[in-house]
């Protein structure tokens, strides 16, 4: 589903590579926990799934699409197979529950009909049926990242992206959103989470991919944070 | 495409930076009626032109022995002259104008002044008044030629070309429209540029849609139409407010400036048929300027 081959990253502003010559292998319907502390190149490995920048060096496929090699035109095809979820939800403050996830359809050219057909599903499965027509601020933080789950699902991508998705929530909404993603995850969408959550990773006992200075130094199934971390 | 969608969109940012949708329909709008006002100047300067060059003669006057001499050009001085410039092909007709004839137009054109009473038919003097053949849409040609072979003849006094009168009011009319031209380009300089400040300033006022639009894959098309749209938008209005504008100075001011001159056929008025197809020909240019200045923006300094 998704495959890094040797992958590095260069910045023009930092000596040290991003990433460094990274491989790793994540099979259709994982759940992958990204951990490292700041700077290890979490964040630099998502934005290289999305597309968001290209390796220097190696090649990264996410299904049968050749990323770093992909015309910028064929790139919305590659992000309407990746749902994103963020540590600051990015919600759209002006338009409603119900508004921002049916706007992930729209402007991917859904029909209005399926929008009215789909919004309420997803809105359902993430457990805020009733409350498509409040607005964002109205509700809870925990509320409003599933709001952004739902949004980032709606489409029922192939793969799920979390960048520290718990990370502005306490630790009983996280175990909410945790199980949550989980659920996601038993459709049989892959889910990529970057995190620094200790509890989280310990309790959920999935497979950890560790990176530090931009390198892979743990990659292990069923694992935990880490000892004395 | 999603119509519904790109029209939501446009509305909430139009209406979201209303103050600079304002700033740059005011702008597109006035170069466009500096736009207007020169092409209704070049229209207005051409029509004159033609129109005198059917009017315009070269006028030969003759010595004053001849003029006294001879009231019907029957004698050989004058039927030499006359045979001459009918027999060039420049020429397309020559009338000959004895001295009381010239005496009556004097006092038709001087009717009431002074001028009027002193002027005596022997002091004016008989002329031969040659209509000239259109070269290449220009009589400059058929001029030189009558000049040429009418200076210096025996009974010839002066040969005037009358076209050389007008010549300074055609130097005053094509500043006017120089200058206009100038003063529109600066304009559209400056329309140009708030266009692509405005565009940019909205992308980033919705910057968290477009990232969002962009992550879920939205392609390029979708995500940038809806600033496109609102680019060509104000441009439209812009034009269209500049055409209701030279409508405006046609009835205000136009009319009332040319009253006098148009009225004794000195210049071609300015008609209401003029300014609509003026204002017509606004609305594309105002399109396609911000449609173009909106699309190059977005290409080069907004990631979208």
């Amino acid at each position: 589903m998704i495959r890094l081959e040797r992958v590095t990253k260069m910045y023009k502003t930092s000596t040290r590579p991003a990433l460094d010559r990274v491989s790793v292998e994540i099979d259709k319907g994982e759940f992958v926990f990204l951990i490292g502390p700041s700077g290890s190149g979490k964040s630099t490995f998502l934005r290289l799934l999305l597309r968001e920048d290209v390796p220097t060096r190696g090649s990264i496929f996410v299904t049968d699409l050749n990323v770093a090699k992909l015309p910028r035109r064929k790139v919305p095809r590659l992000r309407q197979k990746i749902g994103c979820v963020f540590q600051d939800f990015r919600l759209l403050s002006n338009k409603t529950v119900g508004g921002n996830v049916a706007f992930a359809l729209e402007v991917i050219g859904k029909s209005p009909a399926t929008v009215r057909k789909v919004v309420p599903e997803v809105l359902e499965l993430v457990g805020l049926s009733g409350k498509a027509d409040r607005m964002p601020h109205e509700l809870s933080g925990g509320e409003q990242q599933r709001v952004a789950i739902a949004r980032a699902f709606v489409n029922r991508p192939l793969v799920l992206l979390a960048d520290e998705p718990t990370g502005n929530l306490d630790p009983d909404t996280s175990q909410d959103i945790m199980l949550l993603l989980e659920r996601i995850n038993r459709t049989g969408t892959t889910v990529v989470m970057a995190t620094h959550d200790h509890s989280i990773v310990d309790s959920m006992r999935r497979r950890v991919v560790e990176l530090e200075n931009g390198r892979v130094v743990r990659d292990e199934a069923r694992a935990v944070y880490g000892v004395g971390r | 495409m999603r119509t519904d969608f790109v029209r939501r969109e446009v509305a909430t940012g139009l209406r979201r930076n209303v103050t600079m949708t304002v700033a740059m329909v005011l702008t597109t709008a006035i170069s466009l009626l500096m736009v207007g006002t020169g092409l209704l100047a070049v229209k207005t300067i051409d029509a004159t032109e033609s129109l005198y060059s059917d009017r315009l003669e070269v006028r030969v006057a003759l010595t004053q022995d001849v003029s006294v001499a001879d009231s019907d050009c029957s004698q050989p001085i004058c039927a030499g002259l006359l045979s001459t410039l009918q027999n060039s092909p420049l020429v397309d007709s020559v009338s000959y104008e004895n001295q009381q004839q010239a005496y009556e137009r004097f006092q038709e054109l001087f009717a009431g002044q002074s001028v009027a009473d002193l002027a005596r038919p022997q002091s004016l003097p008989a002329t031969l008044r040659v209509k000239l053949v259109e070269q290449n849409g220009s009589t400059e040609a058929g001029a030189a030629a009558v000049r040429q072979a009418m200076e210096q003849q025996v009974g010839v006094r002066t040969v005037i070309d009358q076209r050389e009168v007008v010549a300074s009011l055609f130097d005053f009319l094509g500043g006017v429209r120089n200058v206009t031209f100038a003063l529109a380009l600066v304009q559209a300089l400056a329309a140009l540029l708030l266009i692509s400040n405005t565009v940019q300033v909205s992308a980033y006022t919705r910057r968290t849609e477009v990232g969002v639009m962009r992550l879920v894959g939205a392609t390029r098309w979708y995500t940038q139409l809806p600033f496109l749209v609102e680019a060509v938008i104000t441009g439209v209005v812009g034009a269209v407010l500049a055409g209701v504008g030279l409508v405006v100075a046609k009835f205000a001011f136009i009319d009332s400036l040319l009253a006098g001159i148009a009225q004794n056929g000195v210049i071609p008025p300015v008609t209401l048929a003029d300014v609509l197809t003026t204002s017509a020909y606004l609305l594309p240019i105002g399109a396609l300027i911000a449609g173009v200045t909106g699309y190059v923006t977005l290409r080069l300094y907004v990631k979208v």
